[in-house]
């Protein structure tokens, strides 16, 4: 069959584009999306747009602590906190972040702040569309990261076929992944706390299930924290942590 | 047929191939780059128009409205001249080209082509040896050295390619008994017999002439493989480098025009040109042959895509050992050959 190996050497390569095309034609295998108007689920952990968050009865989630601003590999976060201010309280904590900036024009998507933040105040979403047209646009302030106390987000361009505003809902599974229930010993036990507009959010898939699933999101809006919840968490937290042999540090300070 | 009315035919018929060509254009690209995508799983052109089919208008726009950069070494005249020359070329081809039957005004026969050469073939093969004027001019002119380097390949290659194209045509030539295009698509009706089926014989019985002429036509028009000229990965753009704007647009203009000829002269010299299995009924008998010259084309022009979407570059000794080495030799061979099996043919063995 030397002369048929001679021809497929020669002409294979017709074969393997016709072969596609068929495939293309039949709908079968292609690759490429229509976006903006067709766009591709995005991985869980997806590394998109910050959003500042706020606990279930408006309060702000971030306390100024500068953690984030700190643990900056790019520098591009600036924090100024404040002192809550005894009448007006904005955030459950001593201090709230009066001044919040992030550059988007320096920031590299790492994630690290999310990892740092104690209160997990700042997430990622699957926002990535925020071109800007000038440079001074890049800096975000607590104008465009801080979500309203209904959960609605807020972004400098609309809703549109182009930024589909619904995706700064969606945090990043690296949050879930770094709250104390991301390590494999709390498999099952969610140490998030809920968030204005979409309460607690779900597991990932290996996170297990939600230890305060039992918390409707609706009913959570407005609503206090509440610390009957938390309460159990805790004892949960502790039980898990005696069973594995470690310190239960993250619940320790709650304790009593 | 008094002077005024040959007059007034002739600039009908040119208007009518003038926008009929551009329109082709059109489609041509959008079709390239449809069935390119289509090869390698993509979508392609979708936003403007239905199916995209507008994206070409769209960039043709941007094109005209950009601004026309001149670099401060160019020759002038030459630079300007060199785009017109590359589209002249072009269009003047499809001149002589018969897409349809002829049809009748009272007695006056009306050709569906802008004139009938009865040396249409020459005159074909030496407007295709006027098209490397524009990429050596242009080229040259540009005083940058990426067209320069485009427009010495393209000389080499395209003078190299044309021996071969042209000497392909001559068993055409010779089996048809004309170089006159209208002729040749004549000489193509006759059908032969097999079995139940009344088999058309066109020209393409001639298969290595047929092969032959549409490599070197693939070549001519500096499509993939053979686009050393304007080789993107290696020498920039060729010898469009140095253009923009509405130039560019026309060396653009006049190479998707260049493909579409080559299609229509392959259809024409070896596919039996308009003709096809008619039904007499209304007009069917005049538009069936125009739809059967355009099917034959489109599935050459996408066999010129498809050539482009499976195969890669060659390098420059391959074109240049696959032209000299293996095309020419096998292009005389087959005169030869060729000529003796049509001289016996109509002459009868010289023993008999």
């Amino acid at each position: 069959m030397g002369a048929w190996d001679d021809f497929r050497k020669a002409f294979g390569g017709f074969f393997v584009t016709a072969r596609q095309m068929v495939r293309t034609v039949r709908g079968d295998g292609l690759v490429t999306t229509s976006y903006p108007h067709e766009k591709r689920v995005k991985p869980q952990r997806f590394h998109g747009r910050h959003v500042l968050n706020r606990y279930p009865d408006g309060m702000e989630k971030c306390i100024g602590c500068e953690l984030c601003a700190g643990v900056c590999p790019a520098r591009c976060i600036y924090v100024r906190g404040a002192d809550n201010p005894a009448e007006a309280r904005v955030s459950p904590g001593e201090r709230y972040g009066f001044v919040y900036e992030i550059n988007m024009l320096r920031c590299i998507f790492c994630g690290l702040c999310v990892e740092a933040c104690p209160t997990e105040a700042i997430t990622m979403t699957q926002l990535f569309e925020f071109s800007v047209t000038n440079r001074d646009d890049a800096i975000y302030t607590k104008t465009e990261l801080l979500i309203e106390a209904d959960g609605t987000p807020n972004h400098p361009q609309p809703d549109g076929p182009l930024i589909d505003l619904n995706e700064l809902r969606l945090a990043d599974g690296w949050m879930r992944a770094t709250a104390p229930s991301g390590r494999a010993a709390y498999e099952g036990v969610v140490a998030w706390t809920p968030s204005a507009g979409v309460g607690i959010r779900e597991a990932e898939a290996g996170q297990g299930g939600s230890a305060l699933a039992a918390t409707d999101p609706g009913e959570a809006d407005g609503a206090p924290p509440d610390d009957a919840g938390v309460d159990e968490l805790i004892e949960q937290l502790h039980a898990i942590d005696a069973a594995a042999g470690e310190p239960a540090d993250d619940a320790e300070e709650d304790a009593p | 047929m008094t002077g005024w009315e040959t007059f007034l035919t002739a600039a009908i018929k040119v208007v009518i191939a003038f926008g009929f060509l551009l329109t082709v254009t059109i489609l041509l690209v959008w079709f390239e780059r449809k069935v390119v995508a289509d090869m390698q799983n993509r979508l392609g052109p979708v936003r403007a128009g239905p199916y995209g089919l507008l994206q070409t208008v769209a960039d043709g726009m941007k094109l005209l409205f950009k601004e026309s950069v001149t670099p401060r070494k160019v020759e002038f005249s030459l630079y300007i001249a060199a785009p017109v020359a590359a589209l002249l070329p072009a269009l003047l081809i499809f001149l002589v080209i018969p897409v349809g039957k002829p049809f009748f005004i009272g007695d006056r026969q009306i050709d569906l082509s802008g004139t009938d050469l009865n040396i249409g073939v020459l005159y074909v093969l030496a407007l295709s040896s006027l098209a490397v004027y524009a990429v050596v001019l242009a080229g040259w002119s540009s005083g940058s050295k990426y067209p320069l380097l485009g427009a010495v390949r393209a000389s080499a290659q395209m003078i190299s390619y044309e021996a071969a194209m042209g000497l392909a045509l001559v068993p055409v030539i010779l089996y048809s008994g004309s170089a006159s295009l209208s002729s040749i698509v004549d000489a193509q009706i006759a059908t032969r017999s097999v079995g139940p089926f009344d088999l058309p014989v066109w020209n393409i019985v001639l298969v290595p002439s047929f092969l032959i002429f549409f490599i070197a036509g693939v070549a001519e028009t500096n499509r993939a493989p053979f686009d050393l000229v304007e080789a993107e990965s290696e020498i920039v753009g060729g010898y469009h480098t140095e253009y923009s704007g509405f130039r560019f647009a026309l060396f653009f203009l006049a190479e998707y025009i260049n493909i579409f000829n080559i299609s229509a002269l392959t259809t024409v010299l070896f596919l039996g040109g308009w003709h096809g299995p008619t039904i007499g009924w209304g007009p069917l008998p005049w538009i069936l042959p125009l739809v059967y010259f355009f099917a034959k084309t489109v599935v050459l022009v996408f066999v010129f895509v498809w050539i482009r979407a499976s195969l890669p570059r060659m390098r420059y000794d391959q074109l240049m050992q696959f032209g000299w080495k293996r095309l020419i030799p096998l292009t005389l061979l087959w005169i030869t050959l060729s000529t003796i099996g049509i001289g016996v043919q109509r002459f009868g063995v010289p023993w008999g």
